[in-house]
């Protein structure tokens, strides 16, 4: 999650103030992680790719790039709807003041919509979270690879996945959560669509 | 009015969007202290004038001087110094919406100016004083009123020490009653001798305070000379026309 964080926000610059190659390529970039099933993708990457440039990541290496790169791609746009979304006088102001680009862009741009994105990006990050459980495909060992393992053993399928779908459901509320009072704790005073103030 | 050699000069700047000529070849000259007005019907180009003055529309052909100095418009660093020196101020104030008042100041003296924390919270705090601010340093843009939001953006570029104030319709998105207070900080400003390009339709603005007037219509400055000449009585000149209408809208208002 964190590396789709880093690669969405380079991404979302590039995309909306980088120059036409660069847009063109993290376009074609965009169109292949959200076109393309996870599924695929990690059989391509972790059989495919890493075996064939003889990279050998361990499955957990593997599906942390693979769900990486993905999500990076989801939330490039989460990101590039963002910035669209500010007025534009005020990357003009702050190159007005003298700054340059990059710095405009770090302390005018990225904190206002780092706050706006935070709902768009909780829903992101509920649905790689539980995209994490595809893991398994490659022998991952996580939750669901756990589950299936266990459950083989002692035949409890019904309450152990149970159990992994509540863990699940914990981990996904209690993300969730912690972003909403993380939005709170930014909100902007006087700057809400909320209407009570 | 000063008459010294002037210290910006833009000559012949032309400026197209696809096939659109917004500026056709067109020339100001600035000396130190002197304020000139632009007025004009909408589309006019005086909008994209000023934003080419300090490069944030980087002009397509022509030159600007700022002291003497040529600035390439190519070289990054160039149009950094230009813009530094050159403040701009907005119709729709164009503050930094994450940032309080006092901030919306420091950023650009902390980043650009390099000034520590502390110099650049004195040197704030002591612009927002002049512009009557001095108690709403920890308020964010959402919660002033339109003529304070004006007043910041003011003190936010007098921060910088600018040579010359660009000023592209500073009253036109405020409510009637709130333009008196950003008039005065105007008014304030050219009493104190700050060099000044403002487009406007302020009738007040046009008549006490511009030393020359620049009427502004296709891309091209059609008219320009002192009120006194351009907008005298009986006077056929398209300027007067202008803010004859100006006038009587004014009335109509009032």
């Amino acid at each position: 999650m964190l590396l789709g964080l880093a690669i969405g926000i380079f991404m979302a610059v590039g995309l909306v103030y980088g120059n036409r190659f660069i847009k063109y390529l993290l376009t074609a970039y965009v169109w292949i992680f959200r076109g393309v099933p996870v599924v695929v993708l990690l059989f391509l990457f972790y059989y495919g790719l890493f075996n064939y440039l003889g990279w050998n990541f361990s499955a957990f290496t593997a599906v942390t790039i693979v769900l990486g790169m993905t999500t990076g791609a989801y939330q490039a746009n989460i990101f590039k709807g963002a910035i669209l979304s500010l007025p534009r006088g005020q990357f003009k102001a702050a190159i007005g003041l003298g700054m340059s680009e990059l710095q405009a862009i770090k302390s005018i741009i990225l904190p206002q919509i780092l706050r706006m994105s935070i709902p768009a990006w909780s829903n992101e990050y509920s649905i790689i979270l539980k995209d994490s459980a595809l893991a398994f495909v490659i022998g991952a060992p996580e939750i669901m690879a756990r589950t299936q393992f266990v459950a083989s053993r002692t035949y409890q399928h019904l309450s152990l996945y149970i159990t992994a779908g509540i863990i699940y459901f914990l981990l996904t509320w209690a993300g969730v959560i912690a972003l909403r009072k993380l939005e709170k704790y930014l909100r902007i005073p006087g700057y809400s669509h909320h209407g009570n103030q | 009015m000063t008459e010294n050699i002037p210290i910006l000069r833009v000559n012949n700047i032309s400026k197209s969007f696809g096939s659109n000529t917004i500026l056709d070849s067109v020339s100001v000259a600035l000396a130190k202290g002197e304020i000139k007005v632009l007025i004009g019907p909408s589309g006019g180009g005086k909008s994209t004038l000023l934003q080419c003055i300090n490069c944030l529309v980087v002009p397509d052909s022509g030159e600007i001087e700022l002291e003497n100095e040529h600035i390439h418009f190519s070289r990054k660093q160039d149009l950094y110094r230009l813009r530094q020196q050159v403040g701009m101020i907005f119709q729709d104030f164009n503050l930094f919406d994450h940032l309080t008042a006092l901030d919306n100041i420091t950023i650009a003296l902390r980043k650009v100016k390099r000034m520590n924390k502390k110099e650049a919270m004195q040197r704030a705090r002591l612009e927002l004083e002049q512009v009557g601010l001095g108690d709403k340093e920890t308020l964010y843009p959402a919660q002033l009123s339109g003529g304070q939001k004006q007043r910041l953006a003011i003190a936010r570029a007098l921060a910088m020490d600018p040579k010359i104030l660009l000023l592209d319709e500073p009253t036109s998105a405020l409510d009637p009653t709130l333009i008196g207070e950003v008039i005065a900080v105007i008014k304030g400003l050219a009493v104190k001798g700050m060099t000044m390009i403002m487009a406007t339709h302020q009738i007040s603005l046009i008549y006490n305070l511009a030393d020359e007037i620049l009427f502004m219509e296709n891309g091209r400055i059609v008219e320009q000379g002192p009120p006194a000449a351009l907008l005298s009585a009986g006077n056929k000149s398209k300027s007067q026309g202008f803010c004859d209408r100006l006038n009587e809208l004014s009335e109509v208002e009032g």
